[in-house]
């Protein structure tokens, strides 16, 4: 690796904690003004923080049926992209090899930073993900949630750490409360904080705004683009047109497991966006 | 992270949960010790049938109430798919598998420990004087018994039907396991005590080689 594991904790905790604060919404309880300035600037982190994934020829079949029909594609670190498409189209799949939590039937994925190729073990520390459920335990408090993923990802003072992950999703002081006393809301909150917590250079989200109030999309559409400055790269699936939308650098639609249109890395992603969204609701009043 | 200091942080929050929730430990304590007074009914406690045929029927008991406990152990991981959120971790699979073993053993044990009194009393057998061989005959068991049972919790939790998939996975690869603790226990308990050394190198020998097996496929076990 170009640069050690510490040195990046170290780089993207600060810019994440100082990036996520400076977000300002009324979420955000106590928002940390001019936090992003010095080590945690972003643009001193953005040519090392994102990674680059390509997919290549990737199929996945469930038993008979085929969810990914021989996907290609190549995204570039610092890439914000959202996948449109129909429920069952493919875009959950896609996200989870991307996370490795589930291998392709055919085909390949692999990683790289903007210097090298990074190996898949190696991955694993620099992703985070929102996934359809919250991945969180309702029997914890939101505080050893946190402190508990902290641990698992090796990351130093993990309760320091989870106080300051929950300074800007709002929830600072519900820490000490159960999860399962939390609205939906709240735990889509207190799951984006989990999935930053590591300061991931590749962030996943499926859906993420599932359950969030208007409110909560406004901070969580500003929580991306911020991400998005900075260089952090962004793969996320999502219905229609939402908050989340304005840091979208590029719109790809799938069907039926395969890519039909793609704005491409440099090109406009708003013709994509809006074919999805008009199709959806057409699709809607059909219904 | 280590697999050692990832498992022991598996551990810790699950044994959190339990103690928060105490779900489990209530629910399988309460079953084995209506099993072991339901199958004492059968029995004349005074007969030395009953002191025979006790160590049986108690590691019997134990294996139900394992596949009972140990049916949640992957179960509540999918409430709010919180297994993808240990995968996502950059830990050993393992860990995860080891850090449930670890917790449904001490679980196990605990249930084991809180009702031996009540089998020695319903069975009319002397456990103070033989604790120790005792303790190490059950520590062995229960070892094979966490470390199957959670392996096959994992497997079972991906299935349609897996309420009834677990029972129907675990009893016959655990039969090994109910017999040789059996017979140990009964060696344990006869007047003299003998502990026997071939069944306690068999349990070993089956803990070492299922907890080397679930080691070497671990990540495929917890793969959808």
């Amino acid at each position: 690796m170009p640069w050690s594991a510490d040195a990046r904790s170290n780089c993207c905790a600060i810019w994440s904690r100082a990036e996520l604060s400076r977000v300002s919404t009324p979420l955000a309880s106590s928002p940390n003004g001019g936090a992003g300035d010095g080590p945690g600037n972003p643009s001193a982190a953005n040519s090392k923080i994102g990674l680059g994934i390509q997919f290549s020829e990737v199929e996945k079949r469930y038993g008979m049926r085929l969810a990914l029909r021989g996907v290609s594609l190549s995204i570039a670190a610092g890439e914000c992209v959202a996948l449109v498409g129909h429920n069952g189209s493919g875009k959950t799949t896609l996200l989870k090899i991307a996370a490795q939590l589930t291998h392709p039937s055919r085909g390949k994925i692999s990683f790289h930073d903007r210097e090298s190729p990074i190996s898949l073990e190696d991955v694993k520390s620099r992703v985070g993900m929102v996934g359809h459920h919250t991945l969180l335990y309702e029997e914890l408090t939101a505080d050893e949630n946190l402190i508990f993923f902290a641990k698992l990802f090796g990351l130093e003072n993990p309760a320091e750490r989870a106080r300051e992950a929950l300074q800007p999703v709002g929830l600072a002081g519900r820490a000490s409360d159960l999860v399962r006393t939390f609205s939906r809301g709240m735990r889509q909150r207190l799951s984006i904080a989990r999935a930053l917590l590591a300061s991931p250079g590749l962030l996943l989200l499926d859906e993420a705004g599932t359950g969030l109030d208007p409110e909560g999309q406004h901070w969580l559409g500003a929580a991306i683009q911020r991400l998005r400055e900075s260089g952090c790269t962004i793969l996320m699936s999502t219905h229609g047109r939402n908050e989340t939308q304005g840091a979208v650098t590029r719109a790809i639609r799938l069907e039926g497991g395969k890519i039909t249109h793609d704005s491409g890395a440099g090109g406009d992603p708003n013709e994509v966006l809006v074919m999805a969204a008009v199709r959806d609701s057409g699709e809607g009043e059909e219904r | 992270m280590t697999l050692a200091r990832a498992a022991g942080v598996i551990l810790a929050k699950e044994l959190r949960t339990e103690f928060r929730s105490r779900e489990l430990l209530g629910t399988t304590a309460v079953f084995v010790l209506i099993v072991i007074v339901l199958f004492s009914f059968t029995f004349n406690p005074t007969s030395s049938e009953s002191r025979r045929f006790g160590p049986g029927l108690l590691w019997l008991a134990f294996l139900f109430a394992g596949s009972l406990m140990l049916q949640s152990s992957f179960l509540r991981e999918q409430t709010n798919d919180t297994l993808a959120a240990l995968r996502l971790a950059p830990i050993d699979p393992f860990s995860i598998l080891a850090g449930k073993m670890a917790a449904n053993f001490l679980f196990l044990l605990l249930v084991e420990v809180i009702l031996l009194p009540v089998f020695a009393v319903l069975y009319n057998v002397a456990i103070l004087p033989v604790l120790g061989p005792l303790l190490l005959v059950l520590s062995l068991g229960t070892i094979g018994l966490a470390a199957t049972g959670t392996v096959f919790s994992a497997v079972a939790a991906q299935a349609r039907l897996r309420e009834l998939l677990l029972p129907l996975l675990l009893l016959p690869v655990l039969a090994p396991v109910l017999i040789a603790s059996t017979e140990a226990t009964i060696g344990v308990l006869r007047d003299p005590s003998e502990l026997s050394p071939v069944w306690l190198v068999f349990l070993a020998c089956f803990d070492v080689v299922f907890l080397t097996a679930s080691w070497m496929v671990g990540e495929y076990l917890l793969e959808e």
